[in-house]
């Protein structure tokens, strides 16, 4: 039970993302973290939308005729401190989970941050960190929790 | 083939004179048929100032107007069905990629002579009641499966109603069942043979001795790896569904040009700048007036496809004319790096590698050489959150194009409804060489 994470399919052109976003205000989708993948020809746009907004916005997006795909990845809870984010990815490489892309963002009130990663096997990456005491989002009895 | 086989000896050997005469019988019929009851031929008819009593044979035929696709376009659905609705019994479609679809409709005559035609193309390859013929073209709306199918029974060969793609179950009917016959696309045929290597199998492990392949254009290059890799003889076969389907006309022993069913469908060479009738042996747009259809007769129907047609012997011993596998489109043949590219062969391969038939063509030139683009739209299925998946599914289709067209283009995917798409004939191509002249 990983978070849920929306991709959606850009043309990299001027206010592709701009439209995007809009079709999500529009659905009153608030969103938690955004990353952006962009090559020369498209875009990635990666979202984790918040209180389990994220079928509301996949629905706004799929009936704005968005090519979009919905996958789990794993959400870490890390200290906001120098070096946070190395201990997590250095416990992962150490038991052979790769990480395909990670991106982060802050929780001004916990003053903790908070990685999203994209890794080979999110049940075997949840295993390592819970057996390290690291928070992943997951964990908390078993439903998808509010990010 | 030791011997020439006709499925109907009387008319695909009949003398000139015979035909010629046959066929002005014909005309002056089907003229008469579509101006009482079509009131768009009677319509442009009127027009052009020509009635029904000015036909008195084929060399009448030039004073009758044009048909276009925008026409057919125009009259959708059923503004060109020449019988009440309750005469016909089937119809069948265009893809409609272009634009809106074309729909023909057939009365049991129409199916009839229609399969006729494409049985005289299955014995023209040797077919008989002993063979076993794997029509894997698609069923379904495409003309291909259903006549194909239809010519098969004629024959009295077993008819294996495979349609198209499902690659693994093909060859296990194949080889199974012991198919001696192949119909389908040339790119699938080619498709298959590789399959067949990749499986083990020799040329000869199979019992295949003739392909009829057709409804989209291939080269001699394609047709000699195909006849290795299956191990076959393997024949061309035309027709259009404005028409009636595959088997307008067919090749036969000679492998040297189709035999036009002449007896149904006339064929005319004009220059498509001039709409002129040309010389017989001069290359233009092929033109077809259909003499013997009750639903859906086209009368003088530009085809678009460059052409030419020939009256020379055929030691098969038809009679019927001949033309040309066609040499393209008169509107939309693109040379780039010296190879013939029709955008047509490029929608064979998104169709068949699962994308949308909306793609856009670039071609520029770069530094003294052509570049091709392709923008295609992408699915879902194509798509999932990494970078990574995207650029090998354009790799993947990069490498399918190339296998069509020999040279290499450079594939965008694109999000869906970003390729315009216009009322008319889409804008597919876009050559920005000619702005640099």
């Amino acid at each position: 039970m990983a978070i849920r994470q929306i991709s959606v399919f850009l043309e990299n052109k001027q206010g592709a993302l701009e439209q995007a976003l809009g079709v999500l205000a529009d659905a009153g989708v608030d969103l938690r973290a955004m990353a952006i993948a962009d090559t020369q020809d498209f875009g990635i746009l990666r979202l984790i939308a918040r209180n389990h907004a994220t079928d509301a916005a996949v629905a706004a997006l799929r009936g704005a005729g968005y090519v979009l795909s919905v996958n789990y990845v794993v959400a870490v809870e890390i200290p906001d401190e120098p070096g946070g984010l190395l201990k997590v990815l250095s416990l992962l490489a150490a038991e052979g989970v790769n990480i395909e892309y990670s991106y982060a963002y802050l929780t001004a009130s916990e003053n903790k941050a908070c990685a999203v990663l994209r890794v080979s096997d999110n049940a075997h990456a949840e295993e390592v960190l819970g057996a390290h005491g690291i928070v992943t989002r997951m964990t908390k009895g078993g439903v998808e929790p509010a990010v | 083939m030791s011997e020439n086989r006709y499925y109907q000896p009387e008319i695909e050997t009949m003398p000139l004179e015979e035909m010629e005469k046959l066929q002005s019988e014909k005309l002056v019929k089907q003229v008469r048929h579509v101006y009482d009851n079509v009131p768009f031929y009677r319509a442009r008819m009127d027009e052009k100032g020509v009635s029904p009593d000015d036909i008195h044979g084929i060399e009448d035929l030039h004073k009758l107007p044009f048909i276009t696709k925008s026409d057919l376009r125009d009259q959708y659905p059923d503004g060109l069905c020449a019988v009440p609705m309750s005469e016909c019994v089937r119809i069948h479609s265009t893809s409609g990629t272009t634009g809106r679809r074309v729909v023909a409709y057939y009365t049991q005559h129409d199916v009839d002579l229609w399969e006729d035609c494409c049985a005289r193309a299955i014995t023209a390859v040797g077919g008989t009641k002993e063979d076993v013929c794997q029509v894997a073209y698609g069923y379904g709306l495409f003309t291909g499966g259903a006549g194909l199918h239809g010519g098969s029974h004629k024959v009295g060969s077993l008819t294996l109603p495979m349609s198209s793609g499902n690659t693994e179950r093909q060859i296990q009917f194949m080889m199974d069942l012991g198919s001696t016959i192949l119909c389908c696309t040339p790119s699938y045929a080619a498709y298959l043979g590789e399959a067949l290597k990749e499986m083990g199998y020799k040329p000869e492990d199979n019992k295949l001795k003739a392909g009829i392949f057709g409804a989209e254009p291939w080269t001699e290059e394609m047709r000699r790896d195909i006849e290795k890799s299956l191990g076959i003889k393997a024949y061309d076969i035309y027709g259009l569904t404005e028409i009636s389907g595959p088997g307008v006309s067919f090749e036969c022993s000679e492998q040297k040009g189709m035999h036009v069913n002449e007896d149904h469908f006339i064929p005319e060479i004009i220059d498509p700048d001039t709409e002129e009738p040309l010389p017989l042996g001069e290359k233009g747009e092929l033109v077809f007036t259909c003499i013997d259809k009750e639903a859906f007769p086209m009368m003088r129907y530009r085809t678009r496809d460059i052409c030419v047609l020939s009256r020379e012997k055929c030691s098969c011993g038809r009679t019927l004319i001949r033309m040309k596998k066609p040499m393209g489109r008169s509107d939309d043949m693109l040379i780039i790096r010296g190879v013939n590219v029709f955008p047509s062969q490029i929608e064979t391969v998104l169709l068949q590698e699962g994308y949308s038939p909306n793609y856009k063509i670039e071609v520029d030139r770069v530094n003294n050489n052509d570049t091709l683009d392709v923008y295609v739209e992408l699915t879902e299925d194509q798509f999932s959150d990494t970078v990574k998946t995207v650029t090998a599914a354009e790799r993947q289709l990069a490498g399918a194009i190339k296998t069509m067209l020999g040279i290499n283009p450079a594939v965008h995917l694109v999000p869906p409804k970003t390729i315009a798409r216009s009322e008319g004939k889409a804008v597919r191509v876009v050559d920005k060489r000619k702005l640099h002249d």
